[in-house]
């Protein structure tokens, strides 16, 4: 079972360096958001001490699906779009694995989207994280649905034509949430806390990561990074907050996770940047938990089945 | 009975008590009468009796059609026989039908015999509403041509008699009918609707139980007609159950414990099935938010140690391409069960077709090397689910298992399995490997490699649809695409020399072989063995492994003049418009055939929408060698 708040640290005995969780080294441009989420996932798995070989990273296809190859974990990299029902299977089988899941916005809310909204309500438990990055970056630029209105595309060069989708508005929206936040990767002590509380929470636990593409969509996350005045931290005693990232974003908003309602009207695009939990409920069924089931023996099986013969006995 | 009738309408009383070797009989009603239910009980008494039975289910394309319309004809065929029977036959000898359109339906695709025995609802005859008077005149009139004895039944003022509406009542009526004409015990009978409907009431248990009696009192009574099949008890214990439910329990018997699906017909019944008893043997059914989800979710589950199933039919399968191309490439093990229904596109739903073989085959871009395989009797939908799941597990492959609508829901007694816990799944194996152990470990000659899951210390890595070496490490370098490819490859020439030749039903050498695949089987050996009664010289082939193919079947083509497949999908016939010999679109099987055996392969081939009929392949038969043999 994935290791909880309680059992931390008395369940597993062995202490893990960020050295133990490198696989082969990242090959993502020089400046690209993913490398910060990477470091901050190996200090998470040290620090939590997930053994290698009980952790799992799934993931489609895109820039940001290369995740697991830079891990030594065991790892899954799927297909475009469908790491969510790899990683449903896996766990439905093996509760006993931690599951992340890593996905590119294309591969997350364009060609995923139907498996995205599903999984939300399935609520199985599994850290999930969104590296947006609003663009198809391993394609070299073509349009995303979170690529900003008016930013220019390879597919669309005279700008983008419609609103960008707000992935925190859609996963709030569906029936069954449990876990939504959102962090950044120039934030890496926030982005830390974020993966963190993701990794205790029992469920589908979401974060969106806002990520730099320095080569595709440089402008795009340019001023939120300059100035920290565009940025908002949602805190509260049940949030997620660090001292350096409330040091150096000094606007602060106190917001109660357990408010659906208000975690909706916040979501909802606004000038400002908004980091930090937007909703969590523990309470949330998780299809996991209700389909788990008692493993029966070989032996067990036949002599039900053979009982079951004999309904169909002629 | 009435004079108005055009057709000479047989006295019912009329005795007549006939002895045959087998006959098939069919009950049709509107959708929601429980003809099949009816039918469903009848067959399966009559297996208990030591008949031989093939229950076909006919199945209107809505759920709730308009009510005494041809296109709503629902219902069931029961043929039985006195030894095993393997088909649906060719025509019912006789026929209950609940009012006259429904059984227009069934003349009208001349699914009965010429002077077939009709035992029909009275009530439309003389009913007060002048349309539907109108119609059964027509119908009679249109009936005429097909001779039937028609037997009027007065059947809803019989189960006035005993219940309040006759339409939830007539089946067991009809039932107590068969059970009189084909003097079937009416113990049995009684202890068979017992069992159908040990999940009702016990006061909806007796009332059932009571109209049955009046139905076999009324025929006592009213009818002479008797028809006496013997019966021959076998020496095996017997089960009778349809295709899916086979499919089902044959998973669980193979030690599946985990099956991801989206509903679509005529699959979804092994998810009924299974949805009822998985996890009473601790297994999960996934009911997924599409088809493609569904193969991830049981790709996935076969990642993490199992090996999980999928099932699915047509349009499901085209969705699921993309991800078989993947399992293939992580060599994830994994059975994808198909039942296949008449295509393209949403098709013919309910309808049989075998139209799926080249999609399982080559359906997905790339080299995608996986078995196909195809049960040909119920019996064999049990067991090829152990089989696939052994040689999906063994060769780390993918097994795609081609059943059809035909035999989903096909109802036939076969030896009771005799389980084996050898059968079952190995728990996953989580101990640790060597830090040196490859994902990806091939045996050079066969392309074999031990399976490493997550869970097991030191041999953690990351799988990849890119393509990848030993390590599961993506690399580009040169030759690695060629070596990863012949790897793969490798497995199913290691797997097709462990196969066993088929067997030739009939002589060794003749002058027309037929091959055939799937549920065919059975319509295509009677179809033999008629024709040999005549002299001809034929002989039929049927395989079950596609891909890769039976050894020794050059050597078997070899010793007939002709070879020719016969199939239910679609070819051009050769005389058709345009048609030539270089450009003519083959049968399925057949243009595997011509391509791996270099042979002049024929075939014959039909989508009528229905299982194909012994005597329409022994007409093609006679056809192409039956000149100048005396008959
Ligand atoms: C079925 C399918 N369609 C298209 C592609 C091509 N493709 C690969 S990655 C990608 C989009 C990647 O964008 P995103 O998911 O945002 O990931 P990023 O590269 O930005 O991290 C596309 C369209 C594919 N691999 N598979
Ligand atoms: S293209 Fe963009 S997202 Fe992809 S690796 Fe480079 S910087 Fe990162
Ligand atoms: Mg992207």
């Amino acid at each position: 079972m994935t290791c909880s708040l309680l059992d931390c640290g008395t369940v597993e005995e062995r202490d893990f360096e960020m050295s133990d969780f490198e696989g082969t080294v990242a090959r993502w441009c020089p400046g690209c958001g993913d490398h910060a989420v990477l470091s901050s996932v190996q200090r998470l798995l040290a620090d939590e001490r997930l053994p290698p070989e009980q952790t799992v990273f799934v993931s489609g296809i895109g820039c940001s699906s290369r995740f697991p190859h830079y891990l030594n974990t065991y790892g899954f990299h799927g297909i475009h779009g469908r790491a969510l029902p790899l990683a449903t299977g896996m766990k439905l089988v093996r509760p006993d694995l931690h599951t992340f899941v890593v996905m590119g916005d294309g591969d997350c809310c364009s060609i995923g989207a139907a498996h995205w909204v599903h999984a939300i309500r399935y609520n199985v438990d599994m850290v999930v994280i969104l590296l947006d990055n609003n663009i198809y970056g391993l394609t070299k630029k073509q349009t995303s649905p979170t690529t900003p209105q008016g930013f220019g595309t390879n597919t669309q060069p005279r700008g983008s034509y419609l609103p960008a989708l707000d992935p925190l508005s859609v996963t709030l929206g569906v029936t069954n949430a449990s876990f939504v936040a959102q962090t950044a990767d120039w934030a890496p002590g926030h982005l830390y806390e974020t993966l963190r509380a993701a990794y205790r929470h029992r469920g589908f636990s979401f974060v969106r990561v806002l990520q730099r593409c320095p080569v595709w969509t440089l402008s795009i996350f340019r001023t939120a990074v300059q100035q920290p005045q565009m940025t908002e931290l949602l805190l509260h005693e049940d949030g997620i907050g660090d001292d350096g990232t409330s040091q150096l974003y000094k606007n602060h908003l106190s917001h109660d996770p357990a408010d659906l309602d208000r975690a909706r009207a916040l979501a909802r695009a606004g000038d400002r940047v908004r980091l930090g939990l937007f909703f969590h409920d523990p309470t949330r069924p998780r299809y996991d938990a209700l389909r788990a089931l008692p493993v029966h023996t070989a032996e067990e099986r036949i002599a039900t089945l053979n009982e079951e013969l004999d309904r169909y006995a002629v | 009975m009435s004079t108005r009738s055009p057709v000479s309408v047989t006295d019912a009383s009329a005795p007549g008590a006939i002895r045959v070797r087998e006959h098939a009989v069919e009950v049709v009603s509107d959708s929601g009468e429980g003809a099949q239910k009816c039918g469903q009980f009848f067959g399966a008494i009559s297996a208990k009796l030591g008949n031989g039975v093939w229950t076909v289910e006919i199945i209107p394309a809505e759920i709730q059609p308009p009510a005494r319309t041809p296109s709503g004809a629902s219902g069931v065929r029961i043929r039985i026989g006195s030894g095993a029977v393997t088909n649906w036959g060719d025509h019912a000898d006789l026929v209950v039908a609940f009012n006259e359109q429904v059984l227009l339906a069934r003349h009208r695709c001349d699914a009965l015999a010429p002077g077939a025995i009709v035992l029909i609802e009275s009530m439309w005859a003389e009913h007060h509403d002048e349309r539907i008077r109108a119609q059964w005149q027509a119908a009679m009139t249109e009936l005429a041509s097909g001779g039937y004895r028609i037997v009027p039944v007065p059947m809803e003022q019989e189960c006035l008699e005993i219940v309040d509406n006759a339409r939830r009542g007539k089946n067991m009526f009809v039932l107590g009918l068969l059970a009189a004409i084909y003097d079937r015990d009416l113990d049995r009978v009684r202890a068979q609707i017992e069992l159908g409907f040990e999940k009702k009431s016990e006061a909806i248990r007796a009332a059932n139980i009571q109209l049955m009696e009046r139905g076999a009192a009324w025929a006592r009574e009213h009818l002479g007609l008797r028809v006496e099949i013997e019966t021959v008890a076998s020496d095996h214990d017997l089960v009778v159950m349809n295709g899916n439910q086979a499919l089902g329990m044959g998973a669980i018997a193979a030690g599946f414990d985990f099956c991801a699906m989206y509903p679509i017909t005529p699959a979804t019944s092994v998810s009924h099935y299974l949805a009822d008893v998985f996890d009473t043997v601790g297994g999960t059914l996934h009911q997924a938010e599409d088809e493609i989800a569904a193969i991830g979710a049981a790709i996935g589950a076969s990642y993490a140690g199992k090996v999980a199933f999928t099932v699915t039919s047509g349009p499901g399968l085209a969705l699921k391409t993309e991800f078989i191309g993947l399992a293939v490439m992580t060599e994830v093990p994994l059975v994808i069960v198909n039942v296949q229904r008449g295509g393209p596109s949403t098709g013919l739903p309910t309808k049989v077709e075998q139209s799926d073989l080249l999609a399982a085959m080559f359906g997905q871009p790339g080299d995608v090397p996986k078995v196909v395989m195809a049960p040909a009797t119920i019996e064999e939908c049990f067991h090829c689910m152990v089989t696939a799941r052994r040689i999906a597990e063994t060769f780390r492959c993918v097994v795609v298992i081609l059943s059809d609508a035909n035999l989903a829901t096909g109802v036939q007694p076969f030896p009771r399995p005799q389980l084996d816990v050898e059968w079952q799944a190995r728990r996953p194996d989580l101990s640790p490997v060597s830090e040196r152990a490859r994902p990806f470990d091939w045996d050079d000659r066969t392309g074999l490699s031990r399976r490493i899951i997550p869970g097991q210390p030191g041999g953690m890595h990351t799988l990849t649809g890119l393509i990848h070496d030993e390590d599961s490490k993506v690399s580009y370098a040169p030759g690695v695409n060629e070596r990863a490819c012949s790897m793969r490859s490798r497995k199913m020439a290691v797997l097709q020399q462990t196969l066993e030749p088929p067997r030739v039903h009939g002589a060794e050498t003749g002058r027309l072989l037929i091959v055939g695949w799937g549920s065919t089987r059975g319509a295509i050996e009677e179809a033999v063995d008629r024709a040999r009664e005549e002299g001809l010289a034929v002989s039929a082939l049927h395989m079950r492994f596609l891909s890769p193919l039976e050894p020794g079947l050059k050597d078997i083509f070899r010793r007939f003049d002709q070879v020719l497949t016969v199939e239910i999908n679609y070819s051009d016939k050769p005389d058709d418009p345009f048609v030539t010999d270089e450009n003519r679109r083959r049968g399925q099987l057949c243009f595997v055939l011509r391509a791996q055996t270099l042979v002049d392969v024929d075939c014959w081939t039909r989508v009528p929408g229905e299982p194909l009929r012994p005597g329409r392949i022994l007409t093609e038969i006679r056809s192409r060698i039956g000149e100048g043999v005396e008959r």
